[in-house]
């Protein structure tokens, strides 16, 4: 599943990418493969996501988010 | 001794920067590039020099922010910096210190700033700065830069700067990290000219970047093909080499920043609770749009005393100007063309600081992310992003920051739609024009007893600049600028108090450069207004003559038939309220009276028409009068044309151009320039301005592009002419098109 498959409130592990020009930019970011992610809410128009990465609130869009191979967390 | 301040963006680099350097800063560009590049002297110490670097996340190089602060840190731009200081967030230090590991790799002396020690604490994070700093390996110095605490042991260790120790604490996973030492030999060979301590860093970026590999295909070609043919075998091995360094960062800044702060209390700050509201589903577009509407109110309303004000003291100056020098036209050049062409434009200051001032709140306020953050989706459905939201905003100031701030967006694509439709948005320069036409031909009553009409004629003004800004930024992704997708990756930092001291400081700073700017050209342009308004001088009118020949004979006639039916009696002088008793002779009183005023109003139109001749016989009325013609189906005479041949050096020029043609010759000098607007008349009696042919001019001024500086800053961001002269050409034609439909539209419809 992707990033893209979260639900506001819903976290989950990132596992990889899919290519793309937005991966490097993203990774920086401190988006690196075996981090936490969680998706904080929607914007109001549904696109982009508000997301909690390493303890601050990133925003992508949801073509982004797509890319984003991800394990999700239960509980 | 040279400073850099290094940093994310939103870490209040900025505020440290103005703590260590005073009021001792001055503000120019990097050489080559609009960059800002913001220096001072450190206070105190005024043989070190402290630069602030533009904020980055990287410092592999994406956007020109990233590239200018790359290619300082290396000395590539100008002499590299003896020490830098990075500043961090304490509340958020795993992506903070990302950029960090980038700078000691570097190998120039660094020193951290853990900033925003207060607010840290105040969501419930205890950061342990000597923890810190043993891991890392480089000083720690905690600081509150807001309220000033820590920058004396800051300022101790900067003069004190660590010894430079180039030792690469993080991994590179094994597999990449084997292959380095023999690109590093290659690039040597091929580019001697690298320093020994950038090599690495420089073939991790060619590994990984696109562009940073292109750039070394002309000068090591041999190191490309290295390169190339390791990024084969890496894929073959299923290697992720391109995620290789950021990886290996983060594997060694995880645990630093763990061991290095803990969270004490729960998770939910105060942050999170006001983005619940702004950023909800419906309050969050609300909150947006009332804040906007809010802004222009206020922006229009508020500043109105204070223009009150200033108006009266430039027509005070230019009476006591006039009264103390000799009558000629260098005393008309004077109070004419000089104070009031400057007046003008300084009237126009304090909606441009209130506009400044807000535009500030929201960006320090971290609210101007959300605003990005909420419109994102519409943008991006004609082909912007969320981040093209700043820039545009900025530019209902001045496009030309608001095309500066563009550089911040990733995507060149993005950056070059972005800059082309940046001026449709309505600037401030445009506010002296929308305000005269709106304040002389609209209502003043109020809608539901809230907003008043001439606020929402200003509001549908940009309004609807701002959706044909929407219109042309879809329609030049279709046609001109094709390609991939770009991306949007944006931080949403946390809320902050904005810090009014530093507010004021850039609010007076940009008015200053604004103020500047716009008073040159003002200043210049009325000079050279006043002398082709006044030059070739015309004194003599027949008409004019005629009228007051017939007005003279009028009255001795009428004045003859009074003393008729009074006999005897004089008539000329004011007679007691005995003599009223007297019915004949009231009568008689009457008539002298009304045929006074007659003469009077006819003496006036003669000197009106006097006036008005010389304009029409003056260098700039034949400019008018040959544009007339092409500008008449818009319902402009050749005194708005001849504004409008003015105006296109800088809009607010058109103000001061028909301030000196309408008062030029007019002694009294007291009538406002909106009532002589509306006074004045075709020859045939039609008024010239009716709210149609205002409503036209100002739907023209929404759309085109009448600032040289506008077209001189796009020229130095895209590197070329092409783009400013196309920007110039359709917002033209646009203009001329949108005036055209409103005004010959209105007419049909049955307006005037």
């Amino acid at each position: 599943m992707t990033l893209r498959d979260l639900r506001p409130g819903e976290s989950g592990t990132i596992l990889g990418f899919e290519p793309s020009a937005a991966i490097n930019r993203l990774m920086e970011m401190g988006m690196v493969p075996d981090s936490q992610v969680q998706v904080v809410r929607l914007a109001p128009f549904g696109d982009p996501i508000d997301l909690k990465v390493r303890d601050y609130h990133l925003s992508i869009r949801k073509s982004e988010a797509a890319l984003i191979r991800i394990s999700r967390q239960e509980g | 001794m040279r400073v850099a301040l290094c940093g994310n963006p939103n870490v209040g680099k900025t505020t440290l920067f103005n703590q260590l350097t005073g009021l001792r800063q001055r503000v120019a560009n990097f050489p080559g590039v609009t960059v800002e590049r913001k220096a001072g002297t450190l206070a105190g110490a005024p043989h070190v020099e402290v630069v602030d670097l533009p904020g980055t996340y990287s410092l592999t190089p994406r956007s020109i922010d990233e590239r200018i602060a790359y290619e300082v840190l290396v000395g590539r731009l100008e002499t590299e910096p003896d020490v830098v200081v990075c500043v961090l967030d304490a509340g958020n230090l795993e992506r903070n210190l990302y950029v960090v590991t980038q700078v000691i790799d570097l190998g120039l002396p660094v020193i951290v700033a853990l900033n925003m020690m207060d607010v840290a604490e105040e969501n419930g994070l205890a950061v342990d700065a000597s923890a810190l700093e043993k891991d890392l390996g480089v000083p720690v110095v905690p600081i509150t830069a807001s309220r000033g605490e820590g920058i004396d042991e800051l300022k101790k260790c900067i003069l004190n700067p660590p010894e430079s120790a180039q030792v690469y604490r993080w991994q590179l996973m094994d597999a990449v990290d084997a292959k380095i030492p023999a690109l590093i030999k290659q690039l040597t060979e091929e580019a001697p000219h690298v320093k020994p301590m950038h090599l690495r860093m420089e073939v991790l970026r060619a590994l990984a970047e696109e562009e940073a590999l292109d750039a070394w295909r002309l000068e090591a070609p041999e190191f490309v093909n290295c390169i190339e043919a390791l990024q084969e075998e890496f894929a073959k091995r299923g290697i992720a080499w391109r995620h290789a360094e950021v990886s290996g960062r983060y594997a060694w800044i995880g645990p630093i920043a763990q061991r290095a702060s803990h969270r004490v209390s729960g998770p939910a700050t105060l942050s999170d609770r006001i983005d619940a509201v702004f950023t909800h589903r419906v309050a969050g577009p609300l909150c947006f749009l009332l804040i906007l509407v809010c802004v222009f109110e206020a922006v229009f309303s508020w500043a109105i005393p204070a223009m009150d004000l200033i108006e009266a003291g430039v027509a005070a100056l230019a009476g006591g100007v006039r009264s103390a020098l000799p009558a000629g036209w260098v005393t008309d050049l004077l109070t004419d063309g000089i104070i009031t062409g400057v007046g003008n434009v300084v009237v126009f200051l304090p909606q441009i600081l209130l506009l400044f001032f807000f535009l500030g709140i929201m960006e320090d306020s971290g609210y101007m992310a959300r605003s990005a953050f909420i419109m994102d989706r519409l943008m991006k459905r004609v082909g912007l992003s969320g981040g093209s939201v700043l820039p545009l905003l900025s530019s209902y100031a001045c496009a030309i920051p608001g095309i500066m701030a563009a550089r911040t967006l990733d995507s060149e694509r993005d950056r070059l739609i972005t800059i082309m439709v940046a001026p449709l948005m309505s600037c401030s320069a445009r506010l002296p024009v929308y305000t005269l036409f709106i304040a002389a031909f609209l209502p003043t009553g109020k809608l539901m007893g809230v907003f008043g009409y001439q606020g929402l004629a200003m509001f549908s003004m940009y309004m609807m600049g701002t959706i044909m800004a929407f219109v042309a930024a879809a329609i030049l992704k279709r046609l001109v600028f094709k390609g991939p997708a770009s991306y949007f990756v944006m931080e949403l930092p946390p809320y902050r108090r904005p810090r009014l001291r530093q507010l004021f400081w850039r609010m007076y700073q940009r008015s200053k450069v604004f103020a500047i700017r716009a008073g040159k050209i003002i200043l210049g342009c009325s000079i050279a207004l006043w002398f082709l308004a006044s030059f070739p001088r015309t004194d003599t009118s027949p008409e004019a003559t005629q009228i007051e020949e017939l007005a003279i004979q009028e009255r001795n006639r009428e004045y003859a038939a009074a003393q008729a039916l009074a006999p005897g009696r004089d008539l000329t002088v004011a007679t007691d309220s005995l003599s009223l008793v007297d019915s004949t002779l009231v009568y008689a009183l009457d008539l002298t009276a009304r045929a006074d005023a007659r003469y009077t109003a006819a003496l006036d139109s003669a000197n009106i028409i006097r006036q008005s001749t010389q304009i029409r016989e003056s260098a700039i009325g034949h400019l008018g009068r040959i544009l007339e013609p092409v500008m008449q189906p818009l319902g402009f005479d050749w005194k708005i044309s001849a504004g409008l041949v003015s105006a296109f050096a800088a809009r607010e020029v058109i103000v001061s151009t028909l301030g000196i043609i309408y008062s030029v010759g007019d002694a009294e000098g007291g009538v406002a320039l909106r009532d002589a607007l509306k006074a004045d008349q075709y020859p045939d009696g039609r008024p010239v301005f009716t709210p149609l042919v205002a409503l036209s001019l100002l739907v023209f001024f929404v759309f085109a592009l009448q600032c040289m500086s506008t077209l001189a800053i796009a020229r130095r961001e895209t590197n070329t002419w092409r783009w400013p002269m196309v920007m110039w050409l359709y917002m033209t034609v646009l203009a001329y098109l949108a005036s055209l439909l409103v005004y010959q539209g209105g007419l049909l419809l049955g307006f005037s």
